[in-house]
């Protein structure tokens, strides 16, 4: 009898399990390893064969399992305050004390990018300065339009010389042009699988939970060159195509509301928010983050390079956020939209209070806000989220009967 | 068709019964809350006040922080009790600001009880019934007092810190100081009034707006609140109560709900 083939989802676990035994065994046998933010430009490093590790992911993975508080109290009691973002105090103290359940190798360079938020320039710098190793940065500048500027392409783009110099530098190896074009060819294919994945979304009823697309992207932010990641995702794909043509939900009871999710996910609390949302049949069918690895350009061309890693989330202007987000409300069939004001990310908080605005002043969609935070588990309270979540709710029912009414009248 | 609401906030408890979804039989507030022997005691009174027992409610709605703790039928966010218990009380109503013991809410109304939108505080006791409870204390007054005092100020006293612990010292220092009791306690409702109308107008108040909860029962708060949004604001009537009125009348709905599901 023939094995049945892996699922999406443990292809999924066994990628991320390998990822960081690949990186444990770079770094033991002496081969250089690379922290990187989480949009960092993965294709000049993927091209260079370097093993790369992302410290967010590290900081998501480690809080999901309820384990931040005590490598938060590490930074903190280095005199990180309390109000820096968990991410960076998370990747500052597991540099100070390595007891984290996760075996994070500690790396030997690190490669920060800019277009998420500026708290990374000096916590990455931090970490270069304590370890006294190579920075290799891409100052990605804010777009105040809808278009990055020529000069802003330039000037991103010209980044990138220095930065292949300083990976020949870091291996000993030239910069292979032609591998640099597989990777990006690759990585358009990533894309595309994930595009289509995360557009399940729009199938009503959604097969995809969304905070599956969560765990899911895991991937797409550390392993976006690699062939197998496509592989995954196209697995995946096939998956919820299946169950789109059964009309199956990610319920067995079905969906009743379908959600925005607004910010980055509370991990420390994510099981607790699955469950309210599994209780209410609640489906998260789209959120503003995992657009932001729907990264595809012309493999070899740089000036499309820039482009691409230059109008991700938080970087592009206001008036273009709100577009985004109200399209994708409109094209996902939404009925209600929750944003994490998160206490970690101060720049996604003060732009999410005006995306509230704009959001509801275009669409008038039933929308809530709780507090919360990335990593910190003391930043959350259930109550205050359970009650929001269910005020949200019982609009959204208020509105359907309300329309009901008008339709039988 | 006799329903009972019950609004378990963290201060205080509130349980309301009515008749046919019209006429109050009785209503109690016990300024415990949730955890504490509150919630039975108000019931319990409010029971015997309309000369009941238990088996004889058809429904009971449950609201507030502790709302899965009491035994009910079903359970409504205040939110949406406190909509329907305004758009019953003043149906002209199109603005809610509800101000209990730990948090704040304005809600906006449509016509019929609905909710249109609504924004709660922040993680932060600032804007809400915790405040003037620690200040109270610091001005060795039962917050009940409060307004009082308020009343005979010459000259209110200027509170900078939002927080409120850091408030609380800026009011010891200041009583150190020989600042007049009652012209901090006005500067004190003047406080938590103005970090609550910075949340009303991220929901864009419109007139007429009702005051709810606790902290309405404070008339100077109420009328700092109209000063503070330069918009008419009134106190709900037994603003304590119109959680539980909107839990009792929502279960009169789901009860003829149930009722014509029978049929």
């Amino acid at each position: 009898m023939s094995e049945k083939p892996p699922s999406a989802k443990k292809m999924l676990n066994q990628c991320i399990t390998q990822h960081f035994i690949d990186a444990a065994t770079a770094k033991a046998k002496g081969e250089p390893v690379g922290w990187a933010t989480s949009i960092f430009p993965q294709e000049f490093c993927e091209t260079m064969g370097l093993q790369m590790v992302y410290p967010e992911n590290f900081a998501a993975i480690i809080a999901a399992k309820h384990g931040a508080q005590a490598i938060l109290d590490i930074a903190e009691g280095e005199g990180y305050d309390v109000d820096i973002c968990s991410y960076a105090k998370l990747g500052l103290g597991h540099i100070k004390e390595q007891i984290a359940e996760i075996p994070l190798p500690l790396p030997d360079f690190v490669c920060c990018c800019n277009n998420i938020c500026n708290t990374v320039l000096k916590w990455f710098e931090n970490i270069a300065t304590e370890l006294n190793i190579p920075l290799l940065l891409i100052d990605v500048p804010y777009n105040h339009n809808y278009e990055p500027t020529p000069h802003s392409i330039a000037y991103i783009r010209a980044q990138f010389d220095k930065i292949i110099s300083q990976l020949e530098e870091i291996t000993g190896r030239s910069f292979d042009q032609n591998r640099f074009e597989e990777v990006m060819r690759t990585s358009n294919r990533v894309s595309r699988a994930w595009k289509k994945a995360i557009d399940m979304g729009r199938t009503i009823p959604a097969p995809l939970n969304g905070f599956d697309s969560f765990n899911f992207m895991a991937l797409i932010v550390e392993a976006r060159g690699n062939e197998q990641t496509a592989v995954v995702f196209e697995k995946l794909v096939e998956e919820l195509e299946e169950k789109a043509a059964q009309g199956e939900s990610c319920y067995p009871e079905g969906e009743k509301y379908r959600f925005m999710w607004d910010g980055i996910a509370c991990w420390p609390y994510v099981g607790q928010n699955m469950r309210s949302f599994k209780d209410k049949h609640i489906n998260i069918v789209t959120s503003t983050f995992p657009d932001a690895w729907l990264l595809m350009y012309e493999p070899g061309n740089l000036d499309e390079l820039a482009r691409a890693y230059t109008m991700v989330g938080n970087n592009a202007c206001m008036e273009f956020q709100a577009d985004r987000r109200t399209q994708s409300l409109r094209e996902f069939n939404v009925d209600g939209m929750l944003f994490h004001i998160n206490r970690s990310c101060k720049v996604m908080d003060f732009m999410q209070y005006e995306q509230h605005r704009q959001v509801f002043k275009r669409t008038g969609i039933p929308i809530a806000t709780f507090d919360g935070d990335q990593a910190d588990p003391r930043n959350f309270s259930p109550a205050q989220f359970e009650t929001r979540l269910e005020a949200l709710t019982e609009m959204i029912d208020q509105r359907k009967d309300a329309k009901a009414k008008r339709g039988d009248a | 068709m006799i329903t009972a609401g019950a609004d378990i906030g963290s201060s205080s408890s509130k349980i309301l019964i009515l008749e046919d979804g019209e006429k109050i039989l009785s209503a109690v507030v016990i300024p415990v809350g949730t955890g504490s022997s509150g919630p039975d005691r108000a019931f319990a009174q409010a029971l015997d006040q309309a000369g009941l027992t238990r088996d004889k409610l058809g429904y009971i709605v449950a609201t507030g922080y502790g709302r899965r703790h009491f035994e009910a039928d079903r359970q409504f966010s205040e939110i949406t009790c406190h909509a329907r218990g305004i758009a019953w009380l003043m149906p002209e109503a199109r603005t809610i600001i509800d101000i209990g013991g730990q948090d704040a809410k304005a809600i906006r109304i449509e016509p019929g009880g609905s909710v249109g939108s609504f924004i709660m505080n922040d993680k932060c006791a600032a804007g809400t019934g915790r405040f003037l409870d620690v200040m109270s204390r610091v001005l060795e007054v039962d917050v009940s007092e409060l307004a009082a005092l308020a009343d005979e100020s010459k000259q209110e006293a200027a509170i900078s810190s939002t927080c409120t612990v850091f408030a609380e010292s800026e009011v010891i220092s200041q009583l150190a100081q020989a600042a007049r009791r009652e012209d901090v306690a006005a500067g004190v409702i003047r406080s938590v009034v103005r970090r609550c109308a910075g949340l009303v107008k991220r929901v864009g108040p419109e007139a007429p707006v009702v005051m709810t909860g606790g902290v309405s029962l404070n008339p100077l708060a109420v009328r700092f609140m109209q000063e503070e949004l330069s918009i008419p604001v009134m106190a709900a009537s037994r603003p304590q109560l119109t959680g539980a009125l909107g839990a009792a009348l929502l279960a009169a709905r789901e009860l003829s709900k149930l009722k014509a599901g029978a049929l």
